[in-house]
């Protein structure tokens, strides 16, 4: 027998406070982005018209009509309106330029801080706090990896933490890439605290080497992309959660009524974006992440192949990743399918993503199984 | 799969064919069947192939999953221990939980008629489909619509240029696109993302390869279970085997032959923190050859990760103990037993449980054949005392090894011929040995010995050695299964990445002069971003084409009304189309 050791107590200590100090800075982003909502309210939430965006693109079109070669191409949009989409080149340069957007469906909302200033600042106050945040996440990540000269994601604590940063990093990276989802910002941070909370509390381990089984560069493969599909999944949860709130205000005011779902304020869901646009990019998120969650479970059947000598055992962490998968297989293919568009292929996303968190909570702590390590 | 007889979504185009659908899905009419049984067969095949059924199996398999997860199998690892601790809790319904085989969910009939519907729904939409799609291959972009700016994207311009040349120009453009363009008629067609239903097909058909694969094990792979003490080996034969798993194809005679010999065996474990105890590593150093061939004697190791290939086979290290090596002697000082015992782990810290059984003892102290039998722990790391625990091991490495004994004396039944289980003891027959009126015990250190009540001799605890236990493991089809994994992977890619998109360009000479433009594009898929790409193809167009006067001044003072196109009355300010439709994306 032999002693295991190969610890650095010092790095994993310096990991744990870096995570505890994120927690801290994300709690202060959240209050940020809760006074941002507040202040908001008090701001008129002036929805731009479809009229004065036309206006304007065409005031921009006319400027340089002369030397330019000008395409408008009309796009039919839902509810028999139109939209249009114009297109400029200029004479002589090759360069074209778009003057006008392709205009949305629907109206999105100004976003949480309306126009009110204050709130504005609250925002990016917010949003420059999730940033320190993050850092110090990443850190703390970094340097528990390093602590133990692996990948740190061996036991359930390690997964939380690299699964709420994952989600704040992709939101960051939308944000970064002058995409309109600053509205994301307060349920990220709500999210990534819940699961930091859990992580530090309940999943809490000590920095430690790994059981044999977890002894394989699958660990790095497996593991990251089940991370980052959580992240990605949840994101999508989020926006399929909001579309149906939307949709549901939308319908109350057409009713007449005047407050959102569940006695919310209109003035919140008037601030969010669109319906469609969170049915949209709800859709995407899956979409794109089916292909990753599809990959991840080949990894892991590849990689229990090789570790139990079984490609497919219906382990309960494998027979709940199926169910996860043919759950998201049957919201694409309701989106497919006209019948189930909206709201009913809605729930099958959220109904999809409760089987998700059901694979890494509930597998993990009411279940027995090959995928318990450490503890938990 | 996508039969999406109730789609209401078609592109609003209703006078003309060229706008059906961009799906290659078969279209079905809901009308009469028919009757009798071969309508009724009929029915019953279009309802089993249609997108609803379809969803609602995917559904099912995914609630019939959730029961295998929660109940304990029979076919995971050590799935019949756990069944039967499982049953013996709740012995009430544990028999309607048999009959509903709800310990064998996974290959249950409930479950098995679901899949097997899944995937016949699945070849009845899939293969008419892939039919319909080659017929798209080999067939034109389907002509352009009469009336171009009635569909959802469109653009038009007056030119003075000729109309074949904007057509042969839209033609070239297209192709430079990557389009399949055709020109006739005085309009072009082109289609492109033709990979998407190649996708679709792709990831579609790679399942039921993953099925075969699947069924492929199941009917030809076979594993057998190999327990060795350091420094023993083995040949893989039914015979040196300690249990064998066979199928239909691969049974006990179809072993691929190799030896294998456990040199030695290195475990290393977590010695402080919460996770004190934890394994940190286990190493199988071994000695082995393929066929018969001695000399081909080759050095390897197994670990958790790292299964060893011998022939057509694989050995995994599944588990490790410690096995005491103990001396019995008889009465008159003969040594009658020698040898490493396994002991079989209880617990995370090692604390084993096992039998020494001495057949050949010879006679006993009361002159009579009699045979010792003795049963125990093998404690890695022993406390100090047992007082309130019981014999319980501490830590899993060896620290404090020690060895807990009781003797038996009797028959142990091993000449009854019937097969024995050698981790237990049968003490019918037996009666255990006592001292002062106790039964008689000892706790012994490596090296220690223990004088056996009324002359039964002695035992020795000469020391322990590690054993590791194998799975040997022949599974074909592993490789049938990848493929279709990564192919399904590459497919779905293709099919939720690609967007299959049409683009009409229509050139036609007007009455008064000049020549008038259209541009159409439809796209099904949901992030299509068609009318970027149309507007992008227009302004290239208009270097052949470039717009009126006129035109542009109609523009400035309003959004583009295409006056005086002899098909396109609608303003873009109206809506282009009539609210027949509720085309969302």
């Amino acid at each position: 027998m032999q002693l295991a050791s190969a610890v650095d107590p010092q790095l994993a200590d310096l990991s744990n406070k870096l995570i505890y100090s994120a927690m801290v800075v994300y709690t202060l982003a959240m209050f940020a982005h809760m006074i941002e909502w507040t202040f908001g309210s008090r701001g008129a939430v002036a929805v731009r018209s479809k009229e004065q965006s036309v206006t304007l693109a065409e005031t921009v079109a006319a400027a340089d009509a002369k030397a330019a070669k000008k395409v408008t191409v009309t796009v039919a949009a839902a509810g028999g309106g139109t939209t249009t989409l114009t297109r400029t080149a200029v004479a002589g340069e090759g360069a074209t330029v778009v003057t006008s957007g392709r205009g949305a469906d629907e109206e999105d909302g100004p976003g949480a801080a309306g126009t009110n200033e204050r709130a504005d600042l609250a925002g990016r106050i917010a949003v420059s706090l999730t940033v320190l945040g993050a850092a110090l996440h990443a850190g703390g990540i970094v340097f528990r990896g390093l602590s133990v000269s692996r990948w740190p994601w061996g036991n359930m604590y390690e997964f939380s933490c690299a699964f709420a940063f994952a989600m704040t990093a992709a939101y960051l990276v939308l944000l970064a890439s002058k995409k309109n989802v600053r509205w994301l910002g307060l349920p990220v941070v709500l999210a990534g605290l819940l699961t930091l909370g859990i992580a530090t509390t309940v999943l809490y381990t000590d920095s430690e080497q790994l059981v044999p089984a977890l002894h394989s560069p699958w660990l790095a493969i497996h593991v990251s992309t089940a991370i980052f599909c959580g992240g990605a999944f949840y994101a999508a949860f989020i926006a399929t959660l909001l579309y149906l709130g939307k949709d549901s205000f939308d319908k109350r005011i057409a009713a007449g009524l005047t407050t959102g779902p569940l006695g919310t304020s209109a003035s919140i869901w008037r601030r969010l974006p669109a319906a469609s646009t969170f049915d949209k990019l709800s859709y995407r998120i899956n979409a794109l992440v089916f292909p990753l969650w599809t990959f991840t479970i080949i990894a892991g059947a590849i990689w229990a192949e090789a570790a139990w000598g079984k490609y497919w055992e219906w382990d309960p962490k494998e027979t709940w990743s199926f169910i996860t998968w043919v759950a998201y297989a049957c919201y694409l293919h309701a989106r497919a399918t006209a019948g189930w568009k909206g709201r009913k292929a809605a729930y099958l996303a959220l109904a999809a993503f409760a089987c998700w968190l059901f694979n890494y909570y509930g597998v993990n702590i009411f279940v027995t199984g090959k995928h318990s390590y450490a503890g938990i | 799969m996508s039969n999406t007889t109730t789609e209401t979504e078609q592109p609003p185009a209703p006078d003309d064919s060229a706008a059906e659908r961009l799906s290659t899905a078969p279209v079905e009419s809901d009308g009469p069947t028919g009757i009798g049984p071969f309508g009724w067969a009929r029915w019953m095949w279009r309802q089993l192939t249609s997108m609803r059924v379809a969803l609602i199996l995917l559904f099912l398999l995914s609630l019939a999953a959730i029961p295998g997860s929660l109940i304990p199998q029979y076919q995971n690892g050590q799935g019949q221990l756990k069944v039967e601790a499982w049953k013996a809790q709740h012995a009430t319904v544990a028999p309607i939980y048999e009959k509903l085989q709800l310990f064998d969910v996974y290959s249950s009939v409930w479950f098995s008629a679901i899949y097997i519907l899944l995937f016949v729904s699945l070849a009845g939409c899939i293969v008419p489909r892939t039919w319909q799609f080659v017929g798209v291959l080999r067939s034109q972009p389907p002509a352009a619509p009469r009336n171009l700016t009635r569909m959802p994207v469109h653009a038009a311009w007056r030119t003075e240029a000729d109309a074949d040349v904007v057509n042969a120009a839209a033609h070239r453009l297209l192709r430079k696109r990557g389009f399949r363009a055709h020109l006739s008629g005085g309009a072009v067609a082109a289609e492109k993302g033709y990979l998407r239903e190649v996708g679709n097909l792709l990831f579609h058909l790679s399942l039921f390869a993953l099925l075969g694969g699947f069924a492929w094990a199941s009917l030809a792979a076979g594993t057998g279970g190999k327990l060795m003490v350091q420094g023993e080996g083995y040949s893989n034969t039914i015979t040196q085997l300690d249990d064998f798993n066979g199928t239909r194809f691969y049974g006990s005679q179809d072993l691929d032959p190799f030896y294998l010999k456990l040199d030695s065996f290195t475990s290393k474990f977590q010695t402080k923190g919460d996770q004190i105890g934890a394994a940190r590593q286990f190493t199988a150093n071994v000695e082995y050859y393929a066929g018969s061939d001695e000399s081909k004697l080759k050095k390897s190791t197994i670990e958790v990760n790292h299964p060893l290939e011998i022939g057509g086979s694989k050995v995994y290290l599944i588990g490790h103990g410690y096995a005491p090596v103990v001396a019995v002697k008889n009465g008159k000082g003969e040594v009658v037993y020698r040898g490493a015992v396994p002991f079989l782990p209880q617990d995370g810290n090692l604390t084993s449980t096992g039998v020494v059984k001495v057949s050949d003892y010879g006679v006993g102290p009361d002159g009579n054949k009699t045979q010792l039998g003795f049963s125990g722990f093998f404690l890695p790391t022993a406390p100090l005392s047992f007082e309130g625990t019981g014999p319980v091991s501490l830590f899993p490495g060896d620290a404090a090894p020690e060895l807990v004994l009781n003797a038996f004396a009797g028959d142990l039944g091993t000449d009854s011929g019937l097969p024995q289980n050698v981790y237990q003891l049968n003490t019918r027959k037996l009666t255990q040995l006592t001292q002062d009126g106790q039964p008689a015990k000892a706790r012994l250190k490596p090296g220690e010995g223990w004088e056996l009540p009324d002359g039964y001799g002695s035992v020795t605890f000469e020391g322990y050695k590690q054993w590791a236990s194998f799975n040997v493991s022949h599974r074909p089809g592993n490789s049938i299964a990848l493929v279709g994994g990564v192919l399904a992977i590459l497919g779905l890619i293709g099919s939720l990445f690609i967007q299959r998109r049409r683009i009409w360009v229509r050139a036609v000479p007007l009455p008064g002069g000049g020549t008038q433009v259209e541009l159409a594009g439809l796209a099904r898929s949901e992030s299509a971003k068609i009318a970027e790409e149309l507007a992008e193809l227009a302004v290239d167009l208009q270097d052949d084409a470039p717009a009126s006067e006129d035109e542009d001044d109609a523009t400035e003072t309003d959004v583009p009304e295409e006056t005086g196109a002899p098909a396109a009355p609608d303003a873009s300010s109206d809506p282009a189309v009539p609210a027949d439709q509720n085309s969302k994306e």
